[in-house]
């Protein structure tokens, strides 16, 4: 009768307030699934992503998650990630939608040659508003946390966004308990943030917890890296073109987010565990995203490709 | 006292405490938990590096750190300097893992602040030590204490610019404390600090030496955690039904209260009827028991028809189960609050229009008196009678504020209007029965030839509607059509003589025209109505409050220019005077119906030509 098969009873999450965040998640998914005529969730293969689909599996369980995963495909994820993507969509038996901005491609968008602001507005920004557009979405979830970046800490855990995608921080709904206001004008659509109170070290906690497998990027192996403005770029394949001089070197590395791989640095590190991670972590003097070279272009960038309709 | 890098030790069986900072502008909120953060460790180098940029080019503090900039996330709230919105942020100790909700300060931002306390169980309130408790001070206490929180801390800041003085300090305590014992079973704790440097917040200073109480990080350590209602009756909103296949149907939701196991018997809320539950499902497996906090799935013994919105309970102890009650509303809208309009209230999972019958009183946030007024503007409190179109369960918020509290939302902007509490079930709701009728509106216009219907005639004054709606009936008597013809000037002669023009009058003398055009529906007649009706909330109310019967919004669409032009009454060179205020088109405004059942223009034509247009339209709609 089951959808899905029952994971052991052990591999449930011991720990107290874990627990409550799952919870929360879970009734956030909940909500959406009840009050909206048509949700996606946005999958970008790294481990947030992972935790939310885990999660949605949890909400509806002994359904499937009612509704597809979306990924918006750049051209330039690691070759791991996409081999991730389809293995782990196809094991759990989630539909996937994966949509690449054809026009930008047409037009030789590349991180390398366009540069990462214009890489970012036209292979990410534009391509969801396209996706979105064209299934006709109400409501999209995101895997975004509010411990990752400042503009983030302000924004509600259900987001309204205008016909054109925009965000308008100044004009934010109030938020008040768990009653949320999921209302809708025409062509208005909601981003939802099911982990907005979960922090990096809460994932890697319920990764190990819940032993849930991410894209093997993140834990540490040695790849070939080349220097580059102070931080590890992963030499993946031949499209990253190398400098004069510059000589890839293998290197014990391994990365705490997960973009395209021109625009994403790695950390020297020898954890290879979730546990492993989680103890690097309480020890770390760096945040998350140091090693996302698209957020330190100025000190405002996040909130500005957010109103411009980023997630 | 610093825990240092270990700040960042996991959360593993640790209780999580949710508090906010709140309190007026510059009393130094943000700086507090920049302070806190930054003592705790938990600002990486690469965040402390830009804070350090950002502190000289955007900062207050001189050559330091300003650590609001670390929490203003937003580009606005960098350049001018204040905070517009709640940041979350997250840290933990070794004793506990907190979600600290930092809150602006500025009247207007209230509805931020509230959005932050809403979800806390503390607050830190901060009172500048050379200013003192202020209004906003005092607004911000009230709040807190009315959406639930039992904790506070005041925490007066600065003290370094009063020279750590032990009287100042001891002065405020007093004051917010005189002010404090009109708010219910709030707890106190008074602590002086100078965020800036950290005396006093994750420190002992030695700068104070006279103060011996707790500091605040130690406060917030100790304060005891409500226990998340375990101890309390049964409660579960039904979120979702479940139903992959033919054999399973499982009820989703998160325990609201209270604690549930397979076996026990649940009551379905308003129904009379209970069943016993079968299962509790997760992805982990089954559970042999769930309590408050938990998201679950339930199954039950018995086929029972639950929706969501429903609400589960305890048997022995159950909700209240009501279509109208009391309580306090604070209203977050640029639109105020109108008695008699029309909103969206949402409690649980349960959503239902719902009108203000009554504002009570006004509460002033400085003395806490209760005051007479009509309307509540933004950001202002009350105490108010609501009415819902169906009953809903609920318990009170004192009790339980899961299923006591409740949101209005505007029916056109889709805005959170309104914060709710509930405080009482009226006894009304219960005692007072619709009398069941045998012979109804259909029998009664059945033996007129007729279908009963509403002709709702709307426009600028001067537009032409009581001509047209006149006409029209003269035409329809003609037929031997029953009719009756309701006109705005003429009911403001008797039934509404008691109003005036105000929004709120306004309001309530379309909302007893909409209960009369129903009454006489009823009776099976065709009723005429004219009234410039300006808001379409209120047109919405009258289309409502008459369904089922067929009601037509006629919006007789003439232009401004030329209702001035003709001002059959001489209103608008009164009004043009100032001797009329509050005049439809000049400064009070004229929503525009978006989709009318017929718009009649009324230049180069003749009203006979227009009526004829209504009339063929009833043909149409096999009214007459």
């Amino acid at each position: 009768m089951t959808a899905i098969t029952k994971p052991p009873v052990s591999a449930g999450v011991q720990i107290k307030h874990l627990k409550r965040l799952e919870a929360e998640s879970i009734g956030i998914m909940r909500e959406v699934v009840a009050e909206f005529r048509k949700p996606v969730m946005l999958y970008s293969i790294g481990k947030d992503s992972t935790v939310m689909v885990h999660l949605a599996r949890k909400a509806f369980f002994p359904a499937r998650p009612p509704f597809p995963l979306l990924h918006i495909d750049t051209g330039w994820k690691f070759r791991e990630m996409i081999s991730f993507r389809d293995a782990s969509a196809q094991r759990l038996g989630l539909d996937l939608i994966v949509h690449t901005n054809e026009e930008g491609k047409a037009r030789g968008i590349s991180p390398i040659t366009s540069g990462s602001a214009l890489h970012t507005a036209v292979m990410k920004t534009e391509a969801l508003k396209q996706a979105l557009d064209r299934h006709a979405f109400d409501a999209a979830f995101g895997g975004a946390r509010r411990d990752e970046e400042r503009s983030r800490a302000k924004e509600r855990i259900f987001s309204v966004r205008s016909a054109e995608h925009g965000w308008n921080p100044r004009n934010q709904r109030p938020e008040l308990w768990r009653l949320y206001n999921t209302r809708l004008r025409d062509g208005e659509s909601m981003r939802v943030f099911p982990l907005s109170n979960w922090t990096e070290l809460d994932v890697w906690e319920y990764i190990a917890a819940e032993e849930i497998d991410v894209v093997p990027l993140y834990y540490a192996a040695l790849r070939p890296v080349v220097k580059r403005s102070g931080v590890w770029i992963m030499v993946d394949d031949e499209r990253l073109p190398l400098e004069p001089g510059e000589r890839p070197e293998m290197r014990l590395i391994r990365f705490r987010t997960l973009g395209c791989y021109p625009l994403t640095g790695a950390i020297e590190s020898a954890a290879a565990t979730p546990t492993e991670i989680v103890a690097e972590l309480r020890d770390t003097s760096r945040s998350e995203r140091q090693g996302r070279l698209i957020d330190s272009d100025e000190e405002a960038a996040m909130e500005r490709k957010k109103r411009e309709g980023y997630f | 006292m610093i825990p240092g890098r270990r700040g960042l030790t996991g959360r593993r069986d640790k209780d999580l405490l949710r508090f906010l900072t709140c309190g007026s502008v510059d009393d130094g909120k943000s700086t507090l938990i920049g302070r806190l953060l930054h003592d705790c460790a938990l600002i990486y180098d690469d965040q402390l590096a830009a804070l350090e940029r950002e502190s000289r080019r955007f900062g207050t503090a001189g050559e330091d750190i300003d650590f609001s900039l670390l929490l203003d996330g937003l580009e606005d709230e960098r350049q001018q300097r204040i905070t517009i919105d709640v940041a979350h942020r997250f840290f933990a100790t070794p004793e506990r893992a907190f979600i600290v909700a930092d809150t602006p300060g500025h009247e207007q931002y209230t509805r931020n602040m509230a959005t932050g306390a809403s979800t806390s169980e503390l607050a830190v309130i901060l009172v500048d030590a050379r200013k003192g408790v202020l209004p906003q001070t005092k607004r911000h206490a009230f709040i807190c204490s009315l959406l639930g929180i039992r904790q506070m801390v005041l925490a007066v800041n600065k003290m370094d610019l009063v020279g750590f003085d032990e009287r100042c300090f001891e002065g405020i305590a007093t004051q917010f404390l005189a002010f404090a014992t009109g708010l219910r079973g709030v707890s106190i704790q008074a602590i002086p600090v100078a965020a800036r440097f950290g005396d006093n917040v994750t420190a002992r200073s030695a700068r104070m030496p006279w103060y011996r109480g707790p500091i605040l990080l130690e406060h917030l350590h100790s304060v005891e955690i409500s226990g998340g209602g375990t101890d309390r009756p049964f409660r579960f909103p039904v979120q979702w039904v479940n139903r992959p296949n033919g054999e399973f149907r499982g009820y989703c939701g998160t325990i609201a209260s209270g604690a549930i196991a397979p076996g026990e018997e649940v009551l379905i809320a308003g129904s009379g009827r209970c069943a016993r539950v079968k299962e509790i499902v997760t992805f982990d497996g089954s559970l042999d028991r769930a309590q408050a906090g938990d998201a679950i799935t339930l199954t039950l013994e018995s086929e029972t028809d639950i929706a969501r919105g429903d609400l589960l309970a305890d048997p022995g102890a159950p909700p209240e189960f009501v279509d109208q009650f009391a309580g306090h509303v604070i209203w977050l809208s640029e639109h105020p609050l109108v008695p008699g309009r029309s909103y969206l209230l949402k409690i649980g999972t349960r959503t239902v229009p719902a009108t203000v019958t009554a504002l009570k009183h006004r509460i002033d946030v400085n003395t806490l008196a209760h005051l007479a007024d009509r309307t509540l503007e933004l950001n202002e409190i009350g105490f108010c009678n609501l009415s819902t179109a169906a009953a809903v369960a609920f318990d009170p918020f004192e009790v339980n504020r899961d299923t006591g509290a409740f949101i209005l939302i505007d029916r056109f902007t889709n805005q959170t209007a309104g914060a709710g509490m509930i405080a009482f079930g009226l006894w009304r709701a219960s005692n007072l029965h619709w009398q069941a009728l045998t012979v109804g509106r259909e029998q009664r216009a059945a033996v007129k030839e007729q279908r009963a219907a509403v002709l709702w005639f709307t426009g600028l004054s001067g537009a032409g509607k009581s001509t047209i709606a006149d006409l029209a009936e003269k035409k329809l008597l003609s037929f031997g059509r029953h009719t009756m013809l309701l006109d705005g000037d003429n009911v403001r002669h008797g039934l509404n003589r008691d109003l005036g023009f105000t929004d709120a009058d306004r309001v309530e003398n379309i909302r007893r025209v909409g209960e009369v055009a129903k009454l006489m529906t009823e009776a099976g007649l065709i009723v005429l109505c004219s009234f410039i009706s300006p808001f379409r909330a209120e047109r919405r109310m009258v289309r409502e409050l008459t369904a089922p019967t067929a009601f037509l919004e006629i919006f007789v669409d003439t232009p401004l220019d030329e209702c001035i032009r003709r001002d059959p009454k001489g209103l608008y060179a009164k009004a043009k005077a100032g001797r009329i205020p509050h005049f439809t088109g000049l400064d009070s405004p004229y929503e525009t119906p978006e989709a009318p059942e017929l718009r009649v223009t009324t230049i180069a034509t003749t009203p006979e030509s227009v009526v004829e247009h209504v009339l063929d339209e009833l043909r149409r709609r096999n009214i007459i």
